[in-house]
């Protein structure tokens, strides 16, 4: 049995590492100087498309990002980990969109894409921690979806059983296909990037990346078109402008304040013993502890 | 009129906090715009639900039961709201950022092409003014929240579209009853106009309660370990510590994403949101994000290596020192003077 899979994923800022060097004097964030990376939980999600495919040999992955065209990174991330193929959704006027507006482009694409039968995207991108887009994405294309999966208990051609996890416990459900599944954090990690894939798709590129490269490279492209990766704009998947980036979006951003605290009288100790042991005893006396 | 709703979440016949959270800020929401507070309420037999539900100060409790509704599942959820609100026209729908309504809010928001803000962390009503359009709105529900890139925090708005959306994760609101015998009036639905067959076609084939172990919420004392903890040896010092003087472990989403600790201990925005009596905050630095959800605490002390750490501005009392130092004196002394 042999399924059609399509894993959304998403560039991201490592919010994680935002160490000194890439705090402005404002307090603000200089993304620049932000690394950009697989969205975690993207990772968890390509896992178990992955394993889908292992356990159904003839099973297709097929990647879909929207962002800069410097994303392509993404699809060959997920080429280097076992995907066959992918997209990549770049225009400008997918700029400025909210969770609405992405998930309309993406429904978009993937209508494009066509004649699929999992959906599998991360639980949430770690620059926003909202969790909408998949169950929006599912909504705009009317299939069910499973979010908060943690383990694949089975596939067939009709139906997918997931393990979710949920504050309330686990749970298992079972739902017709096409189905959207949204993976946790807490599922199986991806597997490493393959050595022979890697040198097999080092040279995968968009058709703009392709441009900046030495002519001696271009003509590899004619020889082996599975090195394109596919370049999308919003003609290309006959989305309606209207409905994209920022016009699109129900949400506005009213304003942004920068939140300065200021500094409360504070009691300044070192770590010396004295000084610990006398705040513990205060502590004690006052029964803020014990 | 069209009305603020607030989606109540029940389980065993019994309303998430959250939800009477929500019920609390949407009265007073509700006041400051002159309309009234709804309630939806799905389930199966919960006829009686209304005695909970009331007291906050609901107007209307809409109410649809049904046994395929006993537990939650997103397509009946979703088309009941979809179709309800159709018909009421809410101008705000306020749920809790949960798993059920981190489900079901996207995907109402979207058929409705209405806006959805993720987890806010405080809900106001105000103008807003689109000078581009030169247009003019009063009255629309400010969804504020920290966003990434510092500490910046947003407000944001759905001018055109409704109902306007917003979840808020439990804890953040304050949940104060209204008055124990406010009494709105309740509305039965016929559930099957709502919901089709074609909705069931995701089954739940076993569900596993447990309660979650870890509950740091209801904690006086609270012991948060950050990036700056360093690993989980690190956190086993802190678990040590909050072990002696009765106390729970808490920690921030780098200490999470580092694996050093549970996801459920996670205090912030996008995690719990904590006001105990004391909070130490062990290698945190104090982002905007993790602040959300514990600067309510009546007491901070903050032991940090950098005398210039942010979190340091809002602690009542600063250590400065590493964690490896700091850490093992706190225990030692506590135990030589707690007897
Ligand atoms: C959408 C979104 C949602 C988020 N939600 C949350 C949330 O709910 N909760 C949350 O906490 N964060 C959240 N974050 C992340 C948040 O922005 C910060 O990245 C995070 O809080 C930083 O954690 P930290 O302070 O532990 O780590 P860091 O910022 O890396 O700070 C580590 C601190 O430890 C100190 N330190 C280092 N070594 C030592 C030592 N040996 N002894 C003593 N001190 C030491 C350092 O000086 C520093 O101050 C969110 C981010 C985004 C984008």
């Amino acid at each position: 049995m042999s399924l059609k899979i399509i894993v959304l994923a998403k560039q991201v800022p490592d919010t994680r590492n935002v160490g000194k060097d890439a705090m402005k004097a404002d307090g603000t964030v200089n993304r620049a100087a932000l690394p950009a990376i697989f969205n975690p939980e993207d990772l968890n999600a390509l896992e178990l498309a992955l394993q889908i495919k292992e356990e159904n040999p003839g099973t297709t992955i097929q990647l879909l990002t929207m962002g800069p065209p410097r994303a392509a990174d993404i699809i060959r991330e997920g080429l280097f980990r076992g995907a066959d193929g992918g997209y990549l959704l770049t225009d400008r006027a997918f700029a400025g969109a909210d969770t609405l507006a992405t998930s309309y482009a993406l429904s978009c694409a993937i209508k494009k894409i066509g004649n699929y039968d999992i959906i599998i995207s991360g639980r949430q991108a770690i620059d926003g921690d909202t969790a909408q887009v998949g169950p929006q994405v599912a909504e705009k294309l009317g299939i069910p979806q499973i979010t908060y999966a943690e383990e694949l208990i089975g596939v067939n051609s009709e139906s997918i059983t997931i393990k979710r996890r949920i504050e309330k416990g686990v749970e298992t459900v079972k739902a017709k296909l096409p189905a959207l599944i949204t993976v946790n954090g807490t599922a199986k990690e991806c597997r490493p990037r393959n050595a022979k894939l890697l040198l097999k798709f080092k040279h995968a590129k968009t058709v703009s990346e392709q441009i900046n490269l030495d002519e001696d490279y271009t003509n590899i492209y004619s020889s082996r078109p599975e090195l394109i990766l596919n370049e999308w704009s919003t003609k290309d998947v006959d989305a309606n402008l209207e409905e994209c980036g920022l016009s699109g979006s129900p949400t506005k951003v009213k304003k942004i304040e920068n939140i300065v605290f200021h500094a409360k009288e504070s009691k300044r100790l070192g770590a010396s013993d004295d000084e610990i042991e006398e705040l513990i005893v205060e502590l004690i006396t006052n029964h803020t502890i014990g | 009129m069209n009305n603020l709703i607030v989606y109540c979440e029940i389980e065993d016949g019994v309303v998430a906090d959250v939800s009477l959270e929500l019920l609390t800020k949407g009265r007073s929401l509700a006041n400051q715009l002159g309309c009234q507070l709804e309630a939806l309420a799905i389930g199966d037999k919960i006829e009686n639900i209304g005695s909970v539900i009331f007291p906050y100060g609901v107007d209307r409790l809409y109410i649809l039961e049904d046994k395929r509704l006993a537990v939650y599942s997103t397509l009946p959820h979703s088309s009941i709201l979809i179709n309800l609100f159709k018909e009421i026209k809410p101008q705000i729908c306020l749920m809790g950022a949960t798993c059920i309504g981190r489900d079901l809010g996207p995907r109402v928001s979207s058929a409705l092409h209405s806006g959805l803000t993720a987890d806010c962390t405080a809900l106001e009503i105000g103008e807003h003014s689109d000078n581009k359009a030169n247009k003019k709105y009063e009255n629309l529900l400010y969804q504020i929240r920290p966003a990434f890139g510092g500490n910046i925090v947003a407000t944001i708005v759905n001018p055109d579209c409704r109902p306007q959306m917003a979840t808020v994760r439990e804890g953040v609101m304050k949940k104060e009853i209204q008055n124990e015998n406010y009494k709105g009036e309740t509305i039965k639905l016929d559930a099957s106009k709502y919901v089709g067959d074609t909705d069931f076609v995701v089954d739940i084939i076993e569900r596993h309660i447990e309660k979650s172990k870890i509950n740091i919420k209801s904690s006086p004392i609270i012991i948060a370990g950050g990036y700056g903890v360093g690993s989980k040896d690190g956190f086993d010092l802190l678990h040590k510590f909050a072990e002696a003087i009765n106390a729970e472990v808490g920690a921030s989403r780098a200490a999470v994403d580092a694996g050093f600790c549970e996801k459920e201990r996670q205090i912030g925005q996008t995690g719990v949101t904590v006001r105990p009596k004391l909070y130490i905050a062990c290698g945190i630095s104090g982002q905007i994000q993790h602040i959300a959800g514990m600067q309510e605490s009546s007491m901070i002390i903050a032991i940090n290596n950098d005398p210039n750490a942010p979190i340091n501005n809002i602690a009542d009392i600063v250590i400065t020192g590493t964690i490896e130092e700091v850490l093992p004196k706190l225990i030692k002394y506590y135990k030589k003077n707690s007897k």
